[in-house]
């Protein structure tokens, strides 16, 4: 599941300080470097990733997430990204604090586990749901803090968190629905947070 | 040893010497007045001379990286994982230059050399020697082979020390840097080997405060324990108890039986110390060690590192490992920071690891990967 990056780059200011957290492959890094030229670091723990992040030649640095982000400073870059690993996170609220702590902004996606083929999928079959989009079983899935848009907004109410604009975007269907009722039809919400 | 030289081996290289008649001022404020650097080249030079790329050694280390000296070698250069066509330091893309530093005891001008002022060897009279002081030796090699810039200098331990004084010193003339199980600065704990080791070197009645040479002596037993002490810190605790465990090489515990035992373990220590004391100066291994001890990348930035940093203009790669103890993960991570909080580029991979510092030159896949990957990204 890929986010539109166009979505994304609207948000960053050209030549900022970008940290990407779960850069996976590099490929939102190299298109906000070449498209607006930040200065831009990417945290990653998978080898694979790693090795498609040097090939691109991208600033990339092997750091798990779920230690913290201790080692940067306050307010050291001017964005602050994270794309679909929100949920794969042990403490997806703390690592939301440190986001906010070292980034004036932050960019955070995630897949709504509010979605309506989730619900469906739950409730007529009693199981926790697997889809093309979800392919994983309740036991061997890296996303183990799934949660809604409804979720996500009340934590953010619960820890000061500003909401200066939030983009659903449906890859798969839904797309006048998804503007009516996004925690329904929604897909992926892009969050843009400050403190 | 080998029958046939590897394809991708560098094959049989000859070691150059250069002789440097303009004084080196030291950091210690003594001056060299001439000196010898010998080096070992492997590849081609290009037109431009963009393709350069410097190997900085580590404390036992010395210009023979890659391939072999005759076809009775037993073993290739020490790095020859690493360098060599289709390698990570590709010589069908890189010219790629080795020397053995100043103070050394394989050819460049050391304790064991002669003293023009007295005709006799230094002995202990060489002065203490610097990283600060090899990279500007280096830089002067650079000048004779006509290397403006270097596309890469790297190194591992003591030789990352050095890649990093060359980012601060020249950052015009180095445009990446590979630093790779090193640190800003050694701990305390590094330290105290170290200081441990040169004891056991002085304690040695073969010592003679290091004038050995005119006494016709040499303290092997002092150095065999000093590399015995490097060595087992060196290692990982999980790496040598895999290679050894309790074996035992000779006697048993049998009841009623007084035969010495003797555990593995033991046997290829002594084997590592004695061979090491055969071919190592004691006053060189005192230099080095000292050299190690001294170097803090920050100490004249406000022994602040992010603003060391901002003197630096190459990008770099910081590799660690994850089992090693004697230059720890958390060593790399400072440098890393560091380096983000001066906006530098930098590319950082912790390998996975069961074989402690030593893993810097053993071969290793992923190692390779992500040094080869980086290093297929340089521009020549």
């Amino acid at each position: 599941m890929r986010i539109d990056l166009n979505e994304i780059q609207s948000w960053i200011k050209q030549n900022s300080r970008v940290l990407d957290l779960g850069c996976g492959d590099g490929t939102l890094l190299k298109f906000l470097i070449d498209n607006k030229q930040v200065q831009g670091y990417g945290l990653e723990i998978d080898a694979a990733q790693i090795n498609l992040c040097i090939d691109k030649g991208l600033n990339v640095i092997e750091q798990n997430l779920d230690r913290g982000l201790g080692n940067f400073a306050d307010k050291s870059f001017d964005t602050v990204i994270m794309t679909q690993a929100l949920q794969t996170l042990h403490f997806p609220h703390l690592v939301l604090d440190e986001m906010l702590r070292v980034g004036k902004e932050c960019i955070v996606t995630f897949p709504n586990f509010g979605h309506w083929k989730a619900r469906f999928y739950l409730a007529t079959r009693g199981r926790m749901p697997v889809s093309d989009l979800l392919p994983f079983e309740w036991y061997n899935t890296p996303n183990i803090h799934f949660c809604t848009f409804k979720d996500f907004e009340v934590l953010c109410r619960e820890r000061n968190i500003k909401v200066i604009s939030r983009q659903v975007v449906n890859e798969v269907s839904g797309q006048t629905l998804k503007d009516l009722m996004p925690n329904l039809f929604g897909e992926t919400a892009i969050y843009h947070l400050s403190k | 040893m080998p029958n046939e030289i590897p394809a991708d081996s560098v094959g049989l290289v000859t070691p150059q010497t250069h002789h440097f008649t303009q004084p080196l001022l030291l950091a210690c404020g003594r001056t060299l007045d001439e000196y010898e650097l010998v080096y070992e080249t492997y590849g081609q030079l290009n037109a431009a001379k963009s393709n350069a790329v410097l190997i900085c050694h580590a404390l036992s280390g010395h210009h023979h990286a890659a391939g072999y000296h005759t076809l009775d070698d037993k073993r290739p250069g020490w790095w020859d994982a690493y360098i060599g066509p289709g390698k990570p330091i590709d010589t069908n893309k890189f010219f790629v230059v080795s020397l053995n530093n100043l103070g050394g005891c394989h050819g460049s001008t050391g304790p064991r050399s002669i003293n023009p002022a007295t005709g006799k060897p230094w002995g202990a009279d060489f002065p203490m020697v610097r990283v600060r002081d090899w990279v500007a030796s280096q830089a002067r090699l650079a000048d004779v082979l006509g290397i403006e810039t270097w596309a890469a200098v790297i190194g591992g331990s003591l030789g990352g020390m050095q890649v990093m004084r060359w980012a601060l010193d020249y950052p015009q003339r180095i445009r990446h840097a590979v630093v790779i199980a090193s640190a800003l600065k050694l701990s305390a704990q590094n330290i105290a080997f170290n200081e441990a080791a040169r004891k056991a070197i002085v304690s040695d009645p073969n010592f003679f405060d290091g004038d050995y040479l005119a006494h016709n002596s040499i303290p092997k037993n002092g150095l065999a324990v000093a590399r015995m002490i490097g060595h087992i810190t060196y290692l990982s605790d999980f790496a040598m108890g895999e290679k050894f465990g309790r074996d035992l090489r000779r006697g048993s515990f049998e009841l009623g039986n007084d035969e010495p035992v003797e555990f593995q373990i033991e046997s290829y220590l002594r084997y590592q110390g004695d061979s090491f004391a055969n071919t190592f100066d004691a006053n060189s291994y005192i230099r080095i060690t000292k050299a190690l001890d001294y170097f803090d990348l920050a100490r004249e930035y406000n022994d602040d590192p992010v603003n060391a940093f901002k003197q630096a203009s190459a990008k770099f790669l910081v590799i660690s490992f994850s089992t090693d103890w004697r230059f720890a993960p958390e060593r790399s991570h400072e440098i890393v920071n560091a380096l983000v909080g001066a906006n530098r580029a930098v590319t950082y991979a912790e390998i996975e690891s069961k074989h402690g510092h030593d893993a810097f030159l053993l071969p290793d896949e992923r190692y390779q990967q992500v040094f080869g990957r980086y290093l297929a990204g340089v521009s020549v």
